[in-house]
């Protein structure tokens, strides 16, 4: 994030601290679902706000000040910079200390942290998001990213299902999509108590019948609970996708954030230096990982 | 590398001399062991030790180290011991040195931790070498010899030390002495060998690593791991005393009745039951065999792949501190199929 490390000539500067939280003012706070609000900040420091550049899938670290840190995705886009938005679950302390504050209040955040989705290598194929519940939360900035740039993608298809239409993240701007004809947007819920859900109502693996996935072509991105995993992974392994095209995010207990304090180990790796974005091969390899 | 030999009589005129370049710390007998601590007087030093409690991972990652202060208005401010605290090590083992290098390997690449480097830069190394005891393997995971990672480093030869200049830190202490040290002699370099394959000869442990982390994976259902995780108390010990062993948890505490505090760091264990628990109450190894298998997994497997090394140097530490024997050796050579196995 922070050059430091590039010296005006002649100049020493001090050597970057990765620990270093930077302050970020809480600029809105959107009541999406229930223990699941998108925060939005902006860094007090007009230079580290312009320049915070990441890529879809990376993590930041989030310090509530007096309570601690922990590792959020972000949601938003590189795309749209100036702003950054974490979808956070109020489950632990520091999240549940977020959800004390209120907007104007102010965080620390470092980042970005992990290896993001390849990007790069993506660009110029078919690209099927498929999110599971909460899986929607760094699958988000990956969607976008796609979006802004339509022209480097060939075909995207994005398939999110969630128990009941209450639970879905972001429902508003998804069910938006759902009449892109530059996209297509497959929207599930597996039960619709409230009678007035307008898109699909079946589990997330039944949304393969309404796409066309050519998966020589296409990189897919999951994300969602292991149930999902379970079900979704077969699914394209079926449809006769690659390990290597099959692109996870995971989660994980960290304290650093940069590799040191090893709480995210699975198998052999890290998830915070060389995740939280696996191919599923990695994911076959590495014991533990879901 | 420069090559000196120094008498056993004028070490102590050295050691007064080193004074001038910072506190001196040396392994100093507490009860039946041995601690690293700062010396009142230089004949307190036990320069002939068995391994201390604790290795010298203490000096550059303390227990609890604070890395921030909170200030309202201020944000985080870094706290980072200040370089003019300058610290000599004597007596350094090279099993101990080698940890050390292992740990800047973690330390350092692509995001450097300015904690631990600013007291490396600030914390001079002088090794000796030293004779292994039963629960020694250094040989077998390469670590008994150094070639770096020291400023100075003493070899006993008799009645005098071989003493292998490694750095310019090293260089000014010796040239601080006036004449006290002498160019090495032929007669010292036979000595040195001599020595050096007497002390390859001393080691009673051995375990092979080098296609170990093939074997961990063949062996990662084996039921050994039930068997380590019935028995291990997951108290930890083993992580605290080895010089490798890094995991650190972090905490933020508020001073009573402010809105200020400060963000700490202390050392963690794979071992305990926290480490993979996430928020949401999901653990993803619950079980002692999960966690004892995964500490071993780490360091000779998981370390190998990162850094191409185990992340072991053979110091006998947790075998000496693990209250229900566990002993890594056994356990290797078990994964090996090669139980008793002495060298």
């Amino acid at each position: 994030m922070l050059q430091l490390s590039e010296a005006v000539a002649g100049r020493p500067v001090l050597a970057p601290n990765p620990y270093q939280p930077y302050m970020a003012r809480i600029v809105r706070i959107y009541r999406m679902v229930e223990d699941n609000y998108v925060f939005t900040f902006r860094f007090l420091d007009e230079s580290i706000a312009k320049g915070f550049d990441y890529k879809p899938g990376q993590f930041v670290m989030l310090s509530v000040p007096g309570t601690g840190e922990a590792p959020i995705s972000i949601s938003s886009s590189p795309t749209r910079p100036g702003v950054l938005e974490l979808c956070v679950r109020r489950v632990g302390r520091v999240t549940n200390a977020l959800y004390r504050l209120r907007t104007n209040d102010l965080v620390g955040l470092r980042g970005p942290y992990g290896n993001g989705f390849p990007v790069e290598a993506m660009a110029g194929n078919d690209l099927l998001i498929v999110a599971g519940g909460l899986g929607m939360a760094p699958l988000r900035s990956l969607l976008w990213y796609a979006l802004d740039n339509r022209e480097r993608f060939r075909d995207i298809t994005l398939m999110y299902g969630v128990k009941n239409p209450s639970q879905m993240l972001f429902r508003d701007e998804l069910s938006s999509l759902v009449d892109r004809d530059d996209m297509k947007c497959l929207l599930t819920v597996d039960a619709d108590p409230t009678g007035t859900w307008k898109y699909h109502i079946a589990l997330l693996p039944k949304l393969f019948d309404y796409a066309t996935v050519n998966p020589a072509t296409t990189y897919a991105a999951v994300c969602g609970p292991p149930v999902v995993y379970r079900f979704v992974l077969q699914r394209l392994l079926e449809l006769g996708f690659s390990k290597d095209r099959i692109l996870m995010s995971l989660e994980r207990r960290m304290k650093c954030g940069v590799g040191k304090c090893n709480h995210c180990s699975v198998g052999y790796k890290l998830t915070c230096l060389h995740g939280p974005i696996f191919t599923y091969w990695d994911a076959i390899n590495l014991p533990e990982m879901i | 590398m420069k090559v000196l030999r120094l008498a056993k009589d004028k070490l102590d005129l050295f050691a007064s001399v080193l004074q001038q370049f910072g506190e001196v710390h040396a392994p100093v007998r507490q009860g039946e062991k041995f601690a690293f601590r700062r010396l009142s007087r230089w004949s307190e030093a036990c320069l002939d030790y068995q391994r201390t409690i604790l290795p010298p991972k203490k000096y550059f990652l303390p227990q609890r180290d604070t890395l921030f202060e909170y200030k309202e208005g201020q944000g985080y401010v870094p706290v980072i011991e200040s370089a003019d605290r300058r610290i000599i090590l004597f007596g350094v083992h090279p099993c101990d040195i080698y940890g050390l290098n292992i740990l800047d390997m973690v330390f350092t690449g692509k995001y450097v931790d300015p904690y631990y480097q600013a007291r490396r830069k600030s914390i001079a190394i002088i090794g000796i070498d030293c004779t292994p005891d039963e629960h020694c393997f250094c040989r077998s995971m390469r670590a008994d010899f150094v070639d770096h990672g020291f400023d100075l480093f003493f070899k006993d030869l008799g009645d005098r030390y071989q003493v292998l200049v490694g750095t310019a830190l090293g260089d000014d202490m010796v040239l601080a002495t006036g004449p006290l040290f002498e160019p090495a002699t032929k007669e010292d370099f036979e000595e040195y060998k001599r020595r050096s394959s007497e002390k390859r000869k001393a080691f009673k442990l051995d375990v092979e690593i080098r296609d170990l982390p093939e074997i961990f994976e063949m062996e990662y259902d084996s039921t050994l791991w039930r068997e380590l995780g019935e028995r291990c108390l997951s108290c930890g010990s083993c992580s605290m005393v080895c010089p490798t062993c890094y995991c650190y948890d972090v905490v933020d505490e508020v001073r009573l009745g402010s809105r200020e505090g400060r963000r700490t760091r202390s050392w963690d264990s794979c071992l305990f039951s926290t480490h993979a628990l996430v928020a949401g109450g999901e653990n993803f190894r619950e079980g002692r065999p999960a966690r004892i298998k995964f500490r071993y997994y780490h360091k000779q497997r998981g370390f190998v792949a990162e850094y191409g090394r185990p992340s072991c140097v053979g110091c006998g530490r947790c075998i000496s501190a693990c209250p229900v024997k566990i002993d890594i050796s056994e356990v290797i050579n078990k994964l090996r199929g090669m139980e008793n196995v002495t060298a």
